[in-house]
């Protein structure tokens, strides 16, 4: 067995160390050696996004980045996004909005709808599609999700214009 | 049914219940499960496409210092251990085991032939090249009619087919032949004006969850086996696990995790029995994940098909016959949803005279399995194709037409049923109403198409408890796993019996232990006919809590009613109490009230829909666009509308990717070559407008709230609404799934 490399990164605000193998994926490292299953496998080859994170801010599939490359760097994953007490205004307009079905697909697409509002944070609805394009959903042929990003948009921004 | 019920929950849109813990990650499926001393399984697969296996040689692998046990179907009883009149559930029962690990021969790349279980699941994979297997190659047959040919190789040496009934004399790939015959054929046929008839041909296709399969097993040393899996049915897991392992089913538990989508995939096992037999070799519960590879390769798409459709009407648009032949791939083993298909092909419609014939063949292909209203798609792709070519033959609006002809309470299918009150046609009237319909589409190469599509939705076996709590809440027992927020439409069935609000019932999905039977989520019943439980078990609560009242009040219990929310003394003694009141004191006249009810409902109201899309034919590449795309369909009675219409929403979805991208390619040796999601290309939201959905409630007299089914027949309009569509933009009739644009520049005579 290859030696474990040691790592140390920051996840979700918080410095986090850990041992794994070179071949290790962060998606692996997540859910296998740190017990954060927020993050879901759907295809272990970068194709379908149920494993998106945040990499140094920018939105990643988790599955094809390898635990030892997050060495310094910061990672903010689905289990980071809530306050204590209060959800995100993105996890909560997707359950109004009923934009999903069995889920599994769901932190992935909450993730990706953080990286995009971070960076444009008014997108179209053409932007939208755009963007999430690399997050698979089989159940809700998108529909509810796209409108539910329209909608944190429209919320979040007029949260910080108030 | 005419008069309008007012509903106080039902009809309403609340927060699903188990929304929180999905938003936020916490939600556990099958793959997040962990437990102490946990081994990593992996399922080494033939690479062939049909062989024989001459021996498995496992010695290297087990010397291996990190792999706790290896399995091969050697350690599955045989058939030959079992009861030896079983019969032909014997057969069954070794086409069951067959597929979990191979025994004489691998009949579809993918085929699993061994497995091991080792520390960690890297080591895992690589130990499978450990295990040496000697195979004897033999001829593939990858399709449906090849594999009907007499000199077609046999996958099964002693399979006969079963011809109505009568087993046949030679062995053959045709497992079985059956046929249904409403009326007389030649006469319908004889007094049509116009006939119309063609073939057609759709692609294996598989149902796409994003959650691969998985299963975690722990086989104690007392001969408890418990296993965790993301599955459509705690029971069917118990059921067939035991079957294929010779164990009682009380030996089995089968502790449900969150599932990630299933469609009708995740029915059959496949990992769990491999998963059970390495736990029992090792002492140590073992997880078996499959990648996204395996899912394709080895688990169950839905057939690829070839079915011809005849179909005769008079000059004034009235169908006189109607004839289908289907020929669905079983896969590797027989089984093909071949006779749901033809229950569906023509329901949309009263047909006096029909005939029917399908066949069930097998092909070295993954064993078939559901999806989402297994068989029609295929079927009424075909009748709805031709539909429109005679609407345009007569000169008839295609709306008009499926009114005119539409299915309706009395009439009966063609395979026999009658029709109860059903929606078909005012779905389509729907339809037709819909400012889409008439809207302008102007520009080239665009096209509108129509199609209409049924499925009969089922009831089966539901249980559900519920205990009143102390706050006026109700927690709620169930059996039925949640893949797309039945938790929330079941416990408002629940909610609009007792009065209280659908946030103060707390539904939990349990394992088998702890609820009574209940069948799959699948059939598009849960709503339906757990809901119907949910119904039934809060009535018992009713009745017990109206008890409770009276003794409180010292009246007899006829003297105590329930309306609008509350328990109400009738007798001229001026007492009312709200349930949660009541629930509140309850120790003082006898303790905690628990409800139940188990239920086998019949009355399932079939459902159908009407879909309009707006197309665009790129005539260089041959790409499709979809423009605009508006689904109705007769929900009954939608319990929790957004939930309805996420069904429809993505129903269509799947439609759409079935019509345009999505088959299985196969090289000449039965390799799949496009095993990942870059290459079997599922819809993503950049492919896709907003979905436009009209529910039409005709409420099912079959449940107290009218509820139908609606999970399954919005995927069986979209590729013939889009056939037609791609012919009035471009002139040319698909009649092959996937419209890919390879073959659309093809059928258009550019390659
Ligand atoms: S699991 Fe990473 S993209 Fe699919
Ligand atoms: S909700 Fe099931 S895959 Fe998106």
């Amino acid at each position: 067995m290859p030696k474990k490399v040691h790592v140390q990164t920051t996840i979700n605000g918080e410095t986090v160390e850990f041992l794994c193998e070179p071949r290790q994926s962060l998606l692996e490292v997540l859910r296998d050696e740190l017990g954060m299953t927020g993050a879901k496998e759907g295809c272990n080859n970068g194709n379908c996004g149920a494993c998106s994170v945040i990499l140094d801010g920018r939105l990643v599939n988790s599955c094809i980045v390898l635990g030892v490359e997050t060495e310094g760097k910061t990672v903010e994953t689905v289990e980071g996004l809530a306050e204590p007490g209060k959800l995100h205004p993105i996890q909560e307009i997707f359950l109004e909005d009923a934009a999903l079905q069995c889920g599994i697909c769901t932190p992935g697409f909450i993730v990706a709808t953080k990286a995009l509002l971070d960076k444009n944070p008014n997108p179209t609805e053409y932007e939208v599609r755009y963007w999430l394009a690399g997050n698979l959903c089989r159940c809700t042929g998108y529909d509810k999700i796209v409108r539910a990003v329209l909608d944190s948009a429209q919320i979040m921004s007029s949260e910080v214009g108030a | 049914m005419s008069e309008k019920k007012e509903y106080k929950v039902i009809g309403t849109r609340p927060i699903r219940h188990d929304g929180v813990d999905k938003v936020t990650g916490r939600a556990l499926y099958g793959a997040d499960f962990q437990t102490t001393g946990l081994l990593h399984g992996k399922v080494l697969r033939s690479r062939h496409a049909h062989a024989r296996i001459k021996s498995i040689d496992t010695s290297r692998a087990e010397a291996h210092p990190d792999v706790k046990a290896v399995v091969t179907a050697a350690d599955l009883p045989t058939a030959a251990d079992k009861i030896a009149d079983l019969g032909e559930s014997a057969v069954n029962l070794k086409y069951l085991c067959d597929n979990i690990l191979a025994s004489d021969k691998a009949l579809y790349t993918g085929h699993a032939v061994a497995a091991l279980a080792a520390s960690d699941p890297h080591t895992a994979e690589e130990a499978l090249e450990l295990i040496d297997v000697e195979y004897e190659v033999l001829p593939p047959v990858l399709e449906v009619r090849e594999a009907m040919e007499d000199d077609a190789p046999l996958l099964h040496e002693n399979l006969k087919t079963d011809a109505m009934g009568e087993k046949s004399e030679e062995s053959s790939n045709v497992a079985s032949h059956f046929q249904h015959k409403k009326g007389d054929i030649d006469t319908g046929f004889a007094e049509a004006d116009v006939v119309i008839e063609h073939d057609f041909v759709t692609g294996t296709v598989h149902q796409g969850y994003i959650e691969p399969h998985n299963a975690t097993a722990l086989y104690n040393p007392d001969g408890q086996l418990t296993i965790w899996c993301s599955t459509q049915g705690a029971f069917a897991v118990r059921q067939q696990v035991s079957e294929i392992l010779q164990i009682p089913v009380s030996k089995v538990k089968v502790v449900p995790m969150e599932i990630g989508g299933g469609f009708g995939g995740k029915i059959s096992v496949y990992l769990e029995p491999v998963a059970a037999l390495l736990s029992k070799k090792s002492g140590r519960p073992v997880k078996v994940l499959m990648n996204r590879a395996e899912v394709f390769e080895a688990t169950g798409p839905t057939p690829a098909s070839y079915i011809r459709v005849k179909m005769g009407v008079t000059n004034d648009g009235r169908i006189t016959a109607a004839e289908g032949y289907l020929a669905f791939e079983a896969g590797a083993y027989p089984g093909s949803p071949v006779g749901a298909g033809a229950m569906c092909i023509f329901s949309p419609y009263n047909i006096p005279n029909g005939l029917i014939d399908g066949y069930d063949v097998v092909v070295n292909k993954p064993k078939s399995n559901a999806y989402r209203a297994p068989g029609a798609t295929n079927a009424e792709f075909a009748a709805e194709t031709v539909v429109d070519e005679i609407c345009e033959k007569l000169g008839m609006d295609p709306l008009e037409f499926r009114i005119l002809n539409g299915a309706e309470e009395g009439v009966s299918r063609i395979d026999g049923p009658v029709f109860p009150r059903i929606g078909c046609i005012e779905a389509t009237e729907a339809a037709k109403e819909h400012p889409h319909y008439e809207a302008p589409l102007e520009g080239e190469n665009r096209g509108r198409g129509v199609a209409s599509g049924f499925w009969f939705n089922v009831g089966l076996k539901s249980s559900v408890a519920i205990n009143v709590n102390p706050d006026g809440t109700i927690s709620l027992v169930e059996g039925s796993t949640d893949i797309g927020g039945t938790r929330a439409s079941i416990a408002m069935q629940a909610a609009e019996v007792l009065g209280i609000p659908a946030e103060s019932v707390y539904p939990t999905v349990v394992d088998t232990n702890s609820v009574g039977y209940t069948d799959v989520t699948g059939g598009s019943r849960t709503a339906f006919a757990t809901g119907y439980a949910a119904y039934e078990a809060a009535q018992d609560v009713k009745q017990q809590m109206t008890e409770r009242a009276a003794k409180l009040w010292e009246v007899d219990a006829a003297e105590v009613q329930f309306a609008d929310g509350d328990f109400v003394c009738v007798n001229g003694k001026d007492e009312r109490m709200s349930f949660k009141e009541l629930a509140a004191r309850l120790d003082e006249v006898g303790g905690p009230v628990t409800g139940r009810a188990s239920v086998d409902p019949t009355g399932v109201g079939g459902a159908f829909a009407t879909h309009i899309v707006d197309v665009e034919v790129d005539p260089d590449t041959g790409k499709v666009e979809i423009l605009r795309y508006t689904a109705t369909q007769d929900a009954g009675k939608a319990v929790h509308p957004s939930y309805v219409e996420g069904q429809m929403q993505g129903g269509v979805t799947q439609g759409i990717g079935w019509a345009l991208n999505e088959e299985y390619i196969y090289d000449k040796d039965g390799r799949m070559s496009n095993a990942s999601f870059l290459d079997y290309r599922m819809p993503t939201c950049l492919d896709l407008p907003m979905i436009d959905t009209v529910i039409v409630e005709v409420p099912n007299p079959g449940h107290p709230y009218g509820v139908r089914g609606v999970g399954e027949v919005p995927i069986v309009p979209p590729p013939a609404a889009i056939a037609n569509a791609i012919y009035r933009a471009i002139g040319v009739r698909m009649k092959e799934l996937p419209m890919s644009p390879g073959r659309i520049l093809k059928t258009m005579g550019k390659l």
